[in-house]
């Protein structure tokens, strides 16, 4: 089976009939300049330099401890970085907590192994964030919660808890959990590399119909055909540094970088 | 035995499993008989209990004396009834009130047994979720420490009875239930502060914790009695009860830190990241989300130092106080009943046991409740 195959055929149609000649705005909503992080002396990310325009989906990809997540992590401050400036939708990441909870109410996360909370049933989890973070009424919140949990086709497992169900089912779950705040920016740190085979595609169709929307994501996936049907830029890293930067077309087919075509040709061997 | 029947591939039925697998008679196959070493096991246990259980059924039940006025009027009616002297359980008849009440006044210990009452119906609301008016009943539970204190001590309108007049299981009750109640949010906010990014409150937290781990509960209730005297402004008189209630409660709070921070650092870091990617504040993530999971884990541990705790509760006979079992050996100082002290000691330790058990089943039925994973 080749990656291509994993997404279905629909959701690729009718992205390409709209979605992925959506145009990408002029709207700047993520700057990151001459970004450095450290992990004590252990220096994780070496001049980050990257502009994000509404619309965008970008995938990353480079080998395992290259910085991806470390990266995307960065955006919404789960790590926070030393040098250099991140600005998300006009803010600007600083120690100031006002600034971190705005560009966290603006930014959703999905993570590869799930973080669902196992104490609560699959709609308090989608109803939890509005009802704390943005005081929501609880039933509001809750048909917040079912449309999502509709939209990413699994409504009728509200009730139960996220332990019942498959992984696929809870990648979705957590997808609909970040919806429900009406994020503007989506996250995606490997968000199908946790699951069976057999799970991939029920996810990467909810992200790809997420696409359609004209959501802004980052993803770090190495799922090629995603990155191919689904993404406008693919963006290289190795060791903490962005080495390469392309339209997926030419990323693939003719990467520039040596260590591009090396990684490549291992993820492409199998 | 294999049964002849066949099935082509893709038919085969579902059927009833072989019938000395299930039931009572499979169970005892399966658990009691099931090799050699558990055949021997099984029968020596059955010769055991055969060798207990008479005896003590005769000693307990069969030959005791309910009524008598002292041991030798026990001895004296267990002869006239033709069989050997049991349990001399009019000994404890008789002195029940005092084990149940202390020296507390008798024309006030209605008030204690109202208090009894409206202690059981505060904690049904946060025991169980299922309880009728729960939320009425939570706010009720939030009032009770007030009512229950103004019962027990008096005052306003009450005549007021000294905290040293407090003894047998009242005594016990009052520091078991205080202890549990206060020691269980110092100790969640112990562990919490233990793990802070402020090195001022984690160096305090884990130097509290540290210290009272290092330091017997009995030398702590010595302090409590004695030297805390030197540190009180002179003059000031520091109710014996009020200090025992605080270094027992200080004491299980520091176990209890170390048990809640246990269930704390089993909680995946995922969990905290999800939280703050949503945007939830520190505060309302550790309540909603990772709290609840803690908890939840720390559960045996929990309950283990409750019960812990309610049985070290005997220990202030130590200094001075008549708890149940310092009751007890004060009533054997009495020539009428000189000699019972079996009868007191396995009096004491039912009522203990009757309390801890229920405990440890309370704590299975939550761990039971809140199970939601497979
Ligand atoms: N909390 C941390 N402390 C120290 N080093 C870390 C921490 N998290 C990640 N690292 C290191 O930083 C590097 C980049 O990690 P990461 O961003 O997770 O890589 P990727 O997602 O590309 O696999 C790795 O070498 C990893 O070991
Ligand atoms: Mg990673």
């Amino acid at each position: 089976m080749t990656e291509q195959e994993q997404v279905s055929d629909e959701a690729v149609a009718e992205l390409e009939a709209g979605a992925s000649k959506l145009k990408v705005s002029d709207e700047l909503t993520i700057t990151i300049k001459e970004m450095h992080k450290w992990y004590g002396s252990f220096h994780v990310l070496k001049n980050i330099n990257l502009d994000v325009y509404r619309g965008e989906r970008i995938v990353i990809c480079g080998p395992s401890g290259s910085g991806k997540s470390t990266l995307i992590r960065c955006i919404n401050r789960l790590e926070e970085h030393q040098q250099g400036d991140i600005i998300v939708d006009n803010v600007e990441l600083t120690n100031d907590l006002k600034n971190i909870d705005a560009v966290r109410r603006e930014v959703g996360m999905v993570f590869q192994h799930f973080n669902l909370f196992p104490h609560l049933t699959v709609l308090e989890n989608c109803a939890l964030a509005p009802i704390w973070v943005k005081q929501t009424p609880r039933e509001e919140a809750e048909e917040i919660a079912m449309k999502y949990l509709t939209r990413v086709k699994i409504p009728e497992q509200a009730l139960k808890f996220p332990g019942q169900l498959s992984g696929g089912q809870q990648q979705r779950v957590a997808i609909a959990r970040s919806l429900c705040m009406s994020p503007r920016i989506m996250l995606f740190d490997e968000p199908t590399s946790a699951l069976d085979p057999e799970m991939i595609k029920e996810v990467l169709d909810v992200m790809i119909e997420l696409a359609g929307e004209g959501m802004t994501m980052l993803c770090v996936t190495h799922e090629m055909g995603f990155a191919k049907t689904v993404a406008n830029r693919v963006i290289f890293m190795d060791e903490g540094e962005i080495i390469e930067e392309n339209d997926p077309h030419e990323f693939f087919d003719n990467p520039q970088h040596e260590r591009t075509q090396l990684f490549l040709s291992q993820i492409l061997a199998h | 035995m294999s049964t002849e029947q066949t099935y082509a591939p893709g038919t085969h039925p579902d059927l009833p499993p072989p019938s000395n697998t299930i039931g009572f008679v499979g169970w005892v196959r399966g658990n009691l008989l099931n090799s050699t070493t558990n055949i021997v096991i099984t029968v020596l246990t059955v010769y055991l209990l055969y060798l207990i259980i008479p005896p003590l059924m005769s000693w307990v039940f069969l030959d005791a004396v309910l009524q008598a006025d002292s041991r030798d009027d026990c001895r004296a009616i267990a002869k006239e009834a033709g069989h050997p002297m049991g349990a001399c359980w009019a000994f404890i008849g008789k002195r029940f009130e005092l084990f149940v009440y202390g020296f507390y006044p008798a024309a006030e210990r209605w008030r204690v047994n109202i208090a009894f009452f409206i202690m059981l119906a505060a904690f049904y609301p946060v025991l169980f979720d299922h309880a009728p008016y729960r939320k009425q009943g939570l706010w009720f539970a939030l009032l009770a420490p007030v009512i229950l204190v103004w019962l027990l001590i008096g005052g306003f309108g009450l005549e007021p009875v000294d905290t040293d007049k407090f003894g047998g299981f009242l005594l016990t009750l009052v520091i078991g239930v205080t202890g549990i109640v206060v020691s269980l949010p110092i100790g969640i906010a112990l562990a919490l502060g233990r793990q802070s990014d402020m090195p001022a409150l984690r160096i305090i937290c884990i130097g509290f914790i540290e210290f009272i781990r290092g330091v017997p509960l009995i030398t702590l209730l010595f302090v409590a009695s004695t030297m805390l005297n030197y540190f009180l402004p002179p003059g000031t008189t520091f109710d014996l009860l009020l200090r025992v209630l605080i270094m027992v409660t200080l004491f299980s709070s520091a176990y209890l830190a170390e048990v809640v921070r246990g269930g704390l650092q089993a909680i995946p870091k995922g969990q905290t990241e999800a939280a703050d990617a949503m945007g939830l504040k520190y505060w309302q993530s550790m309540r909603l989300i990772i709290l609840p999971q803690a908890l939840k884990i720390s559960i045996p541990g929990i309950v283990n130092s409750f019960i812990g705790l309610y049985k070290d509760s005997t220990l202030v006979i130590i200094i001075g106080l008549f708890d149940p079992l310092g009751m007890g050996r004060a009533s054997l100082a009495d020539t009428k009943w000189q000699g019972l002290s079996t009868e007191i000691y396995v009096f004491v330790a039912i009522f203990f046991f009757i309390s801890c058990f229920a405990m440890a089943r309370y704590s299975l039925y939550l761990e039971k409740k809140l199970h939601t994973g497979h």
